[in-house]
């Protein structure tokens, strides 16, 4: 998995939004991350902890959101939650759809002081 | 104080694949991501593709490994302009890695670049390189349920590589129900039966790369 450069990606969004607003602590990174992102939020705490010393941003906790995934069924328009190995519409039992929830993987807001 | 940003974490990615996208579009190169698992066939689809199309366009490739020069010896034995990207370790290309190696290539002398990516279906999925179509090879060995671990790759593309078709008589491998899965959840794709043992449904490939590069200089 690649947790160094999306740490490092989410860190300096949050460091350049803070100088922005002109802040001298940066206290919370919230996240907001899909199921199907496959991040692991431990590795991102381990590598943060490690890269954002001496930054605006020590010490910050990093509260994640985490999205399940959700599937939007072509024929009858549910939405759904995949079920464990065997994908179809619960509703019609069709298959085909767009995948609505579970692929987010963003930075959604900082807590500054 | 709480400041709202909502900024994709790989946006610095997702900035400089736009501006390999710029490059490549300026001199009408159609770029290509393949990606798949280790050993599913990348290099030796790249070898038949250029096989197939060299005498209707003109190619270059970008293979990224991990570590060796392995891949790009066997393509630069085809004499076609290669550039080899060592990750040293990460499981991905990304946009950083492509642009560097966009100054490698004689991109004026290109009609196609295949971008080989590492093999990975996980986090290539989430790193844009500017490419125009992102492709996957899934191969017959590797089982039909991975739709089911691997959504998101599976999702992203526009064609996918069923590789090693010859080897269906001793695998167990539903091909209808791998097609059901992976139509059902990226309705506008293009699935390609292909064989590069024995270059069954190779044709088929290169014809549909070949409506791409056209539909690229109209």
């Amino acid at each position: 998995m690649h947790e160094l450069p999306v740490t490092q990606g989410m860190l300096s969004i949050a460091l350049e939004h803070a100088t922005e607003a002109g802040a001298h602590k940066i206290t919370a990174i919230n996240l907001v991350i899909g199921e199907m992102s496959g991040i692991v939020d431990d590795s991102i705490q381990f590598y943060f902890d490690f890269i954002s010393k001496g930054t605006l941003a020590e010490g910050a906790s990093l509260n994640f959101e985490r999205i399940p995934a959700r599937f939007r069924c072509h024929s009858c328009n549910i939405d759904f939650s995949p079920p464990e190995g065997r994908w179809v519409c619960p509703e019609c039992d069709e298959w085909s759809v767009d995948i609505v929830a579970g692929r987010e993987f963003y930075v959604d807001s900082i807590e500054v002081e | 104080m709480k400041i709202p940003i909502v900024e994709n974490i790989l946006s610095a990615n997702d900035r400089l694949a736009e501006e390999n996208a710029r490059l490549l579009a300026a001199e009408d190169v159609l770029a290509v991501n393949v990606m798949a698992s280790p050993g599913a066939g990348k290099t030796s689809l790249i070898v038949h593709t250029i096989e197939a199309l060299r005498h209707r366009a003109r190619i270059g490739v970008i293979e990224g490994d991990v570590a060796s020069r392995v891949d790009a010896d066997t393509i630069e034995a085809l004499g076609v302009p290669v550039v080899q990207i060592n990750t040293g370790g990460t499981c991905h290309l990304d946009a950083n890695m492509v642009h560097g190696s966009l100054d490698q290539l004689p991109l004026a002398e290109l009609d196609l670049l295949l971008i080989e990516n590492v093999g990975n279906l996980i986090c290539p999925t989430d790193f844009a390189l500017g490419e125009r179509i992102k492709v996957m090879i899934s191969s017959i060995p590797e089982g039909d349920d991975k739709p089911y671990k691997y959504p998101a790759m599976f999702a992203a593309v526009q064609g996918i590589v069923i590789n090693k078709i010859d080897l269906l008589p001793y695998v167990e491998f539903d091909l209808e129900s791998f097609r059901k899965l992976v139509t059902g959840l990226n309705s506008g794709v293009q699935v390609f039966e292909v064989s590069c043992k024995t270059g069954e449904g190779i044709p088929a490939w290169a014809d549909w790369l070949a409506s791409a590069i056209a539909e690229m200089d109209a």
